[in-house]
């Protein structure tokens, strides 16, 4: 910051810390309360009583703010530094500081996330110092387990799980279902989903969106495991190289003891969306067709795949109508999580729809997709495609209410959208979830009670 | 033992917050707000990785002061005191070498008892330096007023004669 507004921001303490280096070398801090002229670019103050204050000398006027928190700690931290050199002012003993510098931080106005995340270089530096200095490599650590569900972004499988599972709960109702392929279905899902997560990390890296990106939060801008020198760029590489070749083997499989066409279309398919989404020359996010992609690879794909091999290749129009209202809010997932990194996103040339549309048209096209994804689910249930307790899943409505406010709300405040993405993963799961009751529904009342009427048009 | 004075040591053991002064390389000096936490006559703070660069100047330079001049930070205490001392890093695990007043800094903070639960979000902040200051001189207002002279205090000489050996 500047020294005039280091001065303005001083002058709002209610005393000051006066700084000066003495003769014999160590520095000197008195509290004293300065006349800060932020007009004229000076403080002026008495000197405190029994100590010299030297002048022609470069001194500093630190203003310092905490509120105690009581069994807690204390918050509202702020504290500015301005500098300048001493001269008399006047006859008195008075002391004039003409303030050439200053610097200082404010958590009110750059959170302390961010604030770290802006550090980050600077932590980098030190570690590579201190390993010169002690001869070894020295390098911030985390447990295996921590570290894992960082680097994969494990808590993001949700949005896998939902799609398979539902895919094998409505083949399951017609009559279809193989544990051992559902499970290897779910595993290879699994690594398809946490491939993607790594290599997405990878290329946001070497593309510099993630470091271009300062306000990252537990829903957005990447795992950051490169970026603060927990795993390094090949590491994360070849672990997202062995996700994909486990699902890869885990999808021959399948499709060796399926033989169908129909899952080779959708694997490969997959495949292509999946590694496509970052990596060259694909690319999908970057040529503003991301948030597409991932309807399309954690909607359709995933759900109709795991459908296709319960039932040994047989397509239905049920399994198809199912996935659209999931590939819309996982699609809309992240959508709002790329709102905060837009920043971040455009420097590096993403081109997700945050950076291409202007703020009111991303929150009105986020309530409209939004209630798109009930309307497929209200016309699945009156085209006799979906079960009718699938209407269950319009209890999730107002979540769409309370994320559209917070978006109007928080747009412009990353972590304020904190809690609007959290909602917004909620939604997913809950209609998600009630999407599977309502055909775990299915599955029971036909084994107890058959014949009892759950579709419209059956 | 500890030297310091016993009103000196009651606004350490309290302060939420002590301004850290080094010295830069250009000679000027610069002030950080820490948490001052105290083991005897010896202060410690300590430092992220993040913020690191008061580091560098502690390196090139271990001349600093500590002042304790807030009495919201101080809670409500008057006085205020100007600690002058020599620094030391410990920094040859940031993993880990804090954790040693990590049972202070909880007396004072407990939030960061929760925050340390919570690592994985915040890895940086954790890996830390730990500094060390012996005290040399230190300067107490017991009401606070700096238009007053200070009461002086200086370690004994037994204490730097210690640490020179």
């Amino acid at each position: 910051m500047d020294a005039q507004r280091g001065l303005e921001k001083l002058a709002g303490y209610p005393f000051h810390i006066l700084t000066w280096v003495g003769d014999d070398g160590y520095p000197l801090s008195v509290a004293i309360e300065a006349t800060v002229d932020p007009a004229a670019g000076t403080a002026s103050f008495r000197p405190p009583a029994g100590l010299t204050v030297p002048l022609d000398r470069e001194v500093s006027l630190t203003g310092s703010h905490i509120h105690p928190k009581p069994g807690y700690g204390y918050d509202e931290r702020r504290h500015v530094t301005v500098w300048g050199r001493t001269a008399p002012a006047g006859p008195s003993d008075t002391i004039r500081v003409e303030a050439v510098q200053a610097w200082g931080w404010d958590e009110a106005e750059v959170p302390f996330f961010e604030y770290s995340e802006r550090t980050v270089g600077q932590s980098r530096r030190y570690l590579r110092g201190l390993s010169e200095r002690t001869g070894r490599v020295v390098r911030p650590r985390l447990s295996f387990g921590w570290l894992a569900l960082r680097a994969t972004r494990l808590p993001f499988l949700s949005a896998t799980i939902v799609p398979v599972l539902l895919g094998i709960f409505i083949a399951a109702a017609q009559g279809f279902f193989d544990l051992g392929a559902a499970l290897l279905t779910i595993v290879g899902g699994f690594a398809v989903h946490l491939g993607l997560n790594v290599a997405n990390d990878v290329f946001d890296t070497r593309s510099g969106a993630d470091d271009a990106n300062v306000n990252p939060t537990p829903y957005s801008g990447g795992s950051r495991v490169i970026q603060y020198g927990l795993v390094t760029l090949r590491q994360m590489a070849t672990i997202s190289f062995a996700f994909y070749a486990l699902a890869a083997a885990i999808g021959l499989y399948l499709l060796a003891t399926r033989g169908s066409v129909a899952l080779l279309v959708i694997g490969v398919l997959g495949f292509v969306v999946s590694i496509g989404y970052t990596a060259p020359p694909l690319k999908l996010v970057y040529r503003g067709v991301g948030e597409f992609a991932v309807a399309l690879g954690f909607g359709p794909l995933m759900l109709l795949g795991a459908y296709v091999v319960q039932t040994r290749g047989l397509v239905s129009a049920e399994a198809l109508v199912a996935s659209l209202p999931v590939a819309i809010l996982t699609a809309l997932i992240l959508y709002v999580n790329e709102i905060p990194d837009r920043g971040g996103d455009a420097a590096a040339g993403k081109r997700t729809l945050p950076v291409r549309l202007p703020k009111n048209v991303v929150i009105n096209a986020y309530a409209i997709a939004a209630s798109a994804a009930f309307a497929f689910v209200v016309a699945g249930v009156i085209a006799g495609l979906l079960p009718i307790p699938a209407l269950l899943a319009l209890v999730a409505l107002p979540l769409v209410r309370q994320v559209y406010g917070g978006l109007k709300q928080m747009y412009d405040s990353p972590y304020g959208l904190m809690s609007v993405m959290a909602v917004n993963i909620r939604l997913h799961l809950i209609v998600g979830g009630l999407l599977l009751l309502a055909y775990l529904a299915v599955i029971v009342m036909s084994a107890v009670a058959p014949g009892t009427p759950l579709f419209l048009r059956r | 033992m500890s030297w310091l004075p016993e009103p000196v040591e009651r606004l350490l053991d309290a302060a939420l917050v002590g301004e850290l002064t080094v010295v830069r390389a250009d000679g000027r000096p610069i002030t950080y707000p820490l948490i001052p936490l105290r083991d005897g006559d010896r202060v410690y703070m300590t430092s992220s990785i993040l913020f690191s660069r008061k580091l560098e100047h502690l390196r090139r330079d271990p001349r600093v002061s500590v002042s304790l001049t807030d009495p919201v930070a101080l809670g409500g205490q008057p006085g205020r005191a100007t600690i002058q001392g020599d620094a030391q890093l410990i920094e040859d695990d940031p993993h880990v070498d804090w954790e040693q007043v990590l049972p202070i800094w909880l007396e004072k903070e407990p939030a960061i008892g929760a925050f340390l639960k919570q690592r994985v979000a915040l890895p940086l902040f954790f890996e830390r330096s730990l500094i060390e200051i012996t005290p040399r001189r230190v300067l107490y207002w017991a009401d606070g007023r700096t238009d007053t002279p200070p009461q002086v205090f200086i370690a004994p000489v037994s204490t730097a004669g210690e640490e020179a050996a």
